[in-house]
Formats: C-alpha cells, structure tokens, sequence
C-alpha cells in the first residue's frame, strides 16, 4: 500500500534494529506515550526484538482508557434517558463504568450509536428534533479539533438539540505528572505522532529541558517506532536531551494553525480527573462559555466526577510505566477482556488488551501452564 | 453479478409485503402464486407439498444456517445469494455436493415487492451455479420495527464426496494450511455501507460458492485433504484458533503469504480494523497432507474463485492451542480470538 508499505519494509527494518544493538551500551527506559504506538510495537512483534537493556513501557496515551468512571458513568445515565441519542466513538462503548458499560444498556434498549465522525451527530440532532443528540467527545488533542468543529456547526446551523460531553485530557501535563513522580524511571519519551501534528512541538521544549529528557516525536509504524527508539537511545548515550521529531512526514513545528484556533475558539483548559492516575491540573478541555449550551454537563446538570476506582486495578501504575501488564497479579486470571476490571484492558489502544492480544510471551506462558 | 435470469420474473400485484403475505390465507397464496413458484420453479418444489420426498446416495450431509445480513443488497451479492452459496459452501466444508436446499423467510411488514423479487432472483441464479435445488421452504411475516427487511434460513442436503473424510481429528504435526483467497471483502463491504461509516469504495463481497473447487480437491487428494472450513463470521483468525485449540496443535502462519486486495487493506488500515478478523463469504482453509500441498495449490488456482490461493502455514508441535503469525517485519504474534466484536479505533 503506497505510504504504508515503505514503513514497513523488512529490509530497512533490519538495518535499523542493527544500529539500535549497535547505539545501546547500557540500560534505558523509554515511554511511548500513543496506545497506538503501543499497539504496533507488540503487535509486529517488536519489543521482542529489542536489545535486552531497552525497557519500554507503555504511557497513558489511549483516550478510553483514562476517561474517568465518572464520566463513563454520566454517559451511561444520559444515555438511559429515553429522550436521548448518546454518540459515541466504536471503543467506548465496552469500557465498563462502576456497574456497567454503554455496549450493556445498549443492549437493554437504550439509544447508543456508534460513529466515526461529530459531524453525523450534528446530522442526527437535525433529523430527530424531538431528542437529544449528545456526543460523547473522549480523545486527546488529536480528536478535540473535529469535536470544537462539530460545536461550531451545531452553533451556525442552529442545532439546538444537540451537545456534546467533553472529556478532552492533553498529553504535556501528563508527562509532567510522570516525570515529577518521585518513583519515576523514564530516561526518554516516544511522544505521540498525531497530537504533535495538531499541536506542533512549541510544548515539548520546556517539558524536555525541565526534566532534563529527550523527546522524540514519533509515528506508528514498524519503521517509525524503531527510527524513534533509535534517536532516543542515541540523545541518551550522548548525554542530550532535546526535542526531535522523527514523524516529518506528518508534524510540523507549529503543528495545524486551523485546528488550534478551533480549539481555542470552543475550549479553554480546565483540570480533569484521569481515569487510574487521579486529578491532574490543567489537562483537559471543556466548553466555552460561549458555547455553554452545546456543554451536556451544563445542559442535563451533571453532578461532579468522583467515583472510586476499582481497588483491584493497577491501571495508573500502567499508565505512569510503573508497572507492565503482566506485574498485575489480576492480568488475564480476574481481568480479561471478555471481563475487564480496568479500562486499559478493554480499549483496542490499552497496554493490557495489547499483550493480552498479541504478546508472545504472555501467551505462551498460557500455554505452559495449560 | 448481473440478474440476467433464465427464469420468469415474477409479477407481483402488490407494491409491499403486508401482514396477511403470512396468513396462510389468500394473500399467502397469491404471494407464493404469482411470483416464488415461477423463480424458484423445479419439479420438486411444483409439487407444493409440506415437505420434498429426495433421493440421494451413499453418506448425506446436512446443515442449516440463518442469514440476517444487514444492509440486505450490498456491492457484490445481496441476502439472497449469501443464503444459497452460505450452506452450499458449509456442505461442502464437510466434504459434501449440495444437492437440495429449504428456504424460509421472515419478511418485515412493509418490505418492497421489488427488493423481495430482487433476492428471489438472486436465489434462483445462486442455486443455478451451485447446481441445486430449492425444494420445499416457509414465509413468515412480522410486524414492522420487529424484523429488518428480511430474513432467511436455509438447510441443505448433500452427497458425500466417496473419498472425502473431513475431520479435526485427522490433522497432524507436519500438515500443511492453503488459504482459498484473499481475506476480508465482505466484512469491509459490508462496513462500507453501515449508518455513521458509508465511505466510498469498490470493494465486492467475496459471496460465491466453493463446492466446484473443493469436489476437485478431493478428487485429486483424496483422503490426504485432513480438514475444510470456510472462514466467515470472525474471518480468519477464528477458523485458525478452533482448529488449534480443538486439535491441541499448534499453528504457524505467515503474514507475506495472506493475500488481501489492496483497497480491503486500505480501507481496514483506515477503519482500524484487522483483516484477520473481517469476515469472508467466498474463501476457505484447507488442511492437507505436507507432500500433497502443492498439488492441492495448483488445483484450486485453476479456479477462478480460488486463483489467488497460497499456503499460509503448517501445523506444529510447538505452541500447542495457539495460532502465532510471523510479521512481514520478522517478529512475532499471537493470533488470539475475536473478543466482542470487532470495534472501529477512536483515534
């Protein structure tokens, strides 16, 4: 597939691994921040590739998985309500709140849809004016753009059965958080390819120099993801830490102009509670007042977030790379993806469903156990 | 595929199926009168009996499925021809000639007479190709809302073929697997034409029958073809994992040797979808003997259906009950089970 095949090309990824063996002469840890990174790193069978003092671990970068209970909770109770038509993106709807998931009172009659744009909720609002069309708008800067958009047409087209439910978190205030963790051990970070894109790198500068730790702004492919493990392991034996971009071909310096003054037209920075790491200040995005009456919470009066975590869980440790997966003594015994305790094992892009799925070396310990 | 028909096409004085079309009265009557007796017409079924009286030879197969596609016309085929090729192709997964087919359907209330001529038309021309017959069958109406258009079910009847043993037990260490065709049309078409998803493609289903090249298969391999099984519901993915996990086998695959039309793969890539795991309607998995697979390769590319057959891996010792597939890129994965269904990624 023109674009895709060249980055995945088994030739260039030889040589690259080849250097990275070559370039590690002591042990690093490094994070990548995507779940869709993290995705195709154990999924093309990558991190068993690796050299042995290359540790990576997975970062808090899959939307679903750091919506907090709260708000999935909120969803559900909207979407319960007999004059609503809750929107969602496909992952969402497994993701189980304190007692159940969307995909369950879906099942049960209420009115849940699964789209792939905000845009056709907008349409949905317009052609069932006796409902509500609420969007359940979860992602990180990468899918904010579309959903401030989705508000800004609803506004022009006078849809006013229509609103949305924010739960936008941003990615730099969560390697801040990582990083100033006292228990902290990322040397280096794969930041995320498609939030870089929209945001441009300007954030990154103060984060790397602070903490004194190299930022590679990567993609998703085989060859991407090496060609970044590559130039982070390189910064660190040299002694740098600088913000690089691998990911050219997608992200400039100043990221999307057009984006980012949507974003500010329809959000402003608020503090959101992340799902198993806790409340973080400033990061996350809520509706203007300007635009208060496309704001779910506003509009059905939405108590505030605060429900208890599963105590068995340890997706924050995950998500921080204090942890990995398979360190959870509930990792496929009490949590599977067929029944969930915490959100990383639901989600496509969560760190567990990925080596639930695809680890080799979680699966055949499965097999020796047999 | 065209509806250029041999067969008459049905005149129905009535625009809609409305609930007496299920009465067993005279709306019931007229319906199977003035149209599915003309399309589906054979001897059998002009008995108009309850039941068919058949005869068949030797060992029989049977086996029934329901056919609940939605939308019901999609690029490639619609419901009609998916419900004749569906249990043509599990008999001949048993190693069996479809011979006689029951039809039932369940119509909504409201359905157009020109969508329902459409699938008849459909039926008639599938069962054609396949070389069987419909012979006795059902129509049943719902109210509208509490069905969608239409639903069938079909149970078909076939010969066993004389040398054909298909079974799950027969598999060893050392056999060889053959894909039929490359993976995933008809889940990517069908995904094409979902509310909230339409985008523009030309992709096909792959709906078609495999009875033609699976009978050549057993003629030439014989006893030495171990297991058939078509890959639908689940795709790939699913058919490899029964077969390790009942077998307690492993299974070693590899990702270069899968073909997939490169606008499936591009519309995959783009919905986050994994073709192992997209349905098919056209394509089977063959387990054979090692010494006789590239026999067994060249019979099934000589049929159009199957042209880009390959083999896709062997069954080891290693890894017993696990399906793992080596990457374009050299590294390694395990092919586990569909959890849920498969749900489109978010960013």
């Amino acid at each position: 597939m023109k674009h895709l095949d060249e980055y995945r090309d088994p030739h260039l990824f030889d040589v690259l691994m080849d250097q990275i063996h070559k370039k590690v002469t002591k042990p690093w840890t490094l994070m990548e921040i995507c779940g869709g990174q993290t995705h195709s790193l154990v999924k093309n069978g990558i991190v068993d590739l690796l050299p042995k003092n290359i540790r990576l671990v997975h970062g808090p970068g899959c939307p679903v998985c750091v919506t907090s209970l709260g708000v999935i909770d909120e969803a559900i109770k909207l979407a319960s309500r007999p004059d609503v038509i809750l929107c969602s993106y496909g992952d969402m709807l497994r993701v189980p709140g304190s007692s159940q998931s969307l995909l369950e009172v879906k099942a049960r009659g209420a009115d849940v849809r699964i789209l792939y744009s905000p845009l056709e909720a907008v349409q949905l609002a317009k052609s069932h004016p006796d409902k509500e069309v609420v969007f359940f708008a979860v992602g990180f800067e990468t899918t904010a753009p579309a959903n401030a958009l989705a508000v800004m047409h609803a506004d022009i087209t006078g849809a006013e059965n229509f609103s949305i439910l924010a739960s936008h978190v941003l990615v730099p205030p969560a390697m801040e958080a990582i990083l100033s963790d006292p228990e902290n051990t990322i040397d280096g970070f794969l930041a995320a390819g498609h939030v870089c894109t929209i945001m441009g790198l300007d954030e990154y500068y103060p984060i790397a120099e602070k903490y004194q730790c190299p930022i590679v702004v990567t993609g998703f492919e085989p060859i991407d993801l090496l060609q970044g493990i590559l130039m982070t392991v390189t910064q660190l034996e040299e002694g740098r830490y600088e913000v690089e971009n691998q990911y050219v071909r997608s992200v400039h310096e100043g990221g999307n102009a057009v984006a980012k003054k949507t974003l500010e037209d329809v959000f402003e920075i608020k503090d959101k509670v992340w799902r198993g790491i806790g409340p973080i200040p400033k990061s996350g995005y809520e509706v203007r007042d300007r635009y208060k009456r496309f704001n779910a919470r506003l509009r059905f009066n939405l108590g505030p977030d605060t429900v208890e975590e599963d105590k068995n869980c340890i997706s924050g440790a995950i998500m921080k790379g204090l942890k990995k997966p398979m360190d959870c003594p509930n990792f496929g015994v009490k949590c599977t993806p067929e029944h969930p305790l915490g959100a990383p094992m639901v989600s496509s892009e969560g760190a567990c469903a990925a080596y639930y799925h695809y680890s080799s070396a979680w699966n055949m310990q499965k097999v020796e156990s047999l | 595929m065209s509806l250029e028909l041999q067969c008459p096409v049905p005149q129905f004085d009535f625009d809609h199926i409305n609930m007496g079309h299920g009465s067993g009265g005279i709306l019931t009557h007229k319906l199977l009168k003035s149209g599915v007796f003309d399309v589906l017409k054979n001897p059998l079924l002009d008995q108009q009996h309850d039941g068919a009286i058949l005869e068949l030879k030797g060992k029989i197969a049977i086996s029934t499925d329901s056919y609940v596609v939605s939308p019901i016309f999609f690029p490639g085929g619609n419901i009609g021809d998916l419900a004749i090729n569906g249990t043509v192709n599990d008999l001949a997964m048993c190693g069996a000639s479809a011979r006689y087919l029951t039809l039932s359907f369940i119509l909504e209330e409201g359905l157009a007479m020109t969508e329902f001529k459409d699938v008849l038309m459909s039926i008639r021309q599938a069962a054609d190709q396949s070389g069987v017959q419909i012979v006795t069958g059902d129509t049943k109406v719902v109210q509208k809302g509490k069905g969608d258009k239409i639903f069938i079910n079909t149970t078909g009847v076939g010969e066993l073929h004389p040398t054909a043993d298909i079974r799950h037990q027969r598999v060893e260490h050392g056999d060889v697997i053959l894909l039929s065709g490359p993976i995933a049309a008809h889940g990517v078409a069908i995904m094409s034409l979902r509310e909230g998803l339409e985008f523009e493609t030309t992709v096909c289903s792959d709906t078609q029958s495999l009875k033609a090249p699976v009978l050549a298969l057993l003629d030439s391999l014989g006893q030495d073809v171990h297991f058939l099984r078509d890959a639908t519901r689940g795709g790939l993915a699913s058919v490899l994992n029964e077969l390790s996990e009942i077998t307690v086998k492993g299974i070693h695959i590899h990702q270069k040797d899968l073909a997939i039309a490169e606008e499936v793969s591009g519309a995959c890539e783009m919905l986050g979808l994994d073709p192992l795991y997209v349905a098919n309607e056209g394509v089977f998995v063959a387990v054979v003997k090692a010494h006789r697979a590239e026999e067994a390769l060249k019979v099934l590319q000589s049929f159009e259906a199957c042209h880009s057959a390959s083999i896709i891996g062997e069954i080891i010792a290693d890894h017993p009950g696990k399906v793992v597939m080596k990457s374009k890129i050299g590294g390694s994965r395990v092919v586990n089970f569909l959890q849920g269904e498969q749900l489109p990624r978010i960013c």
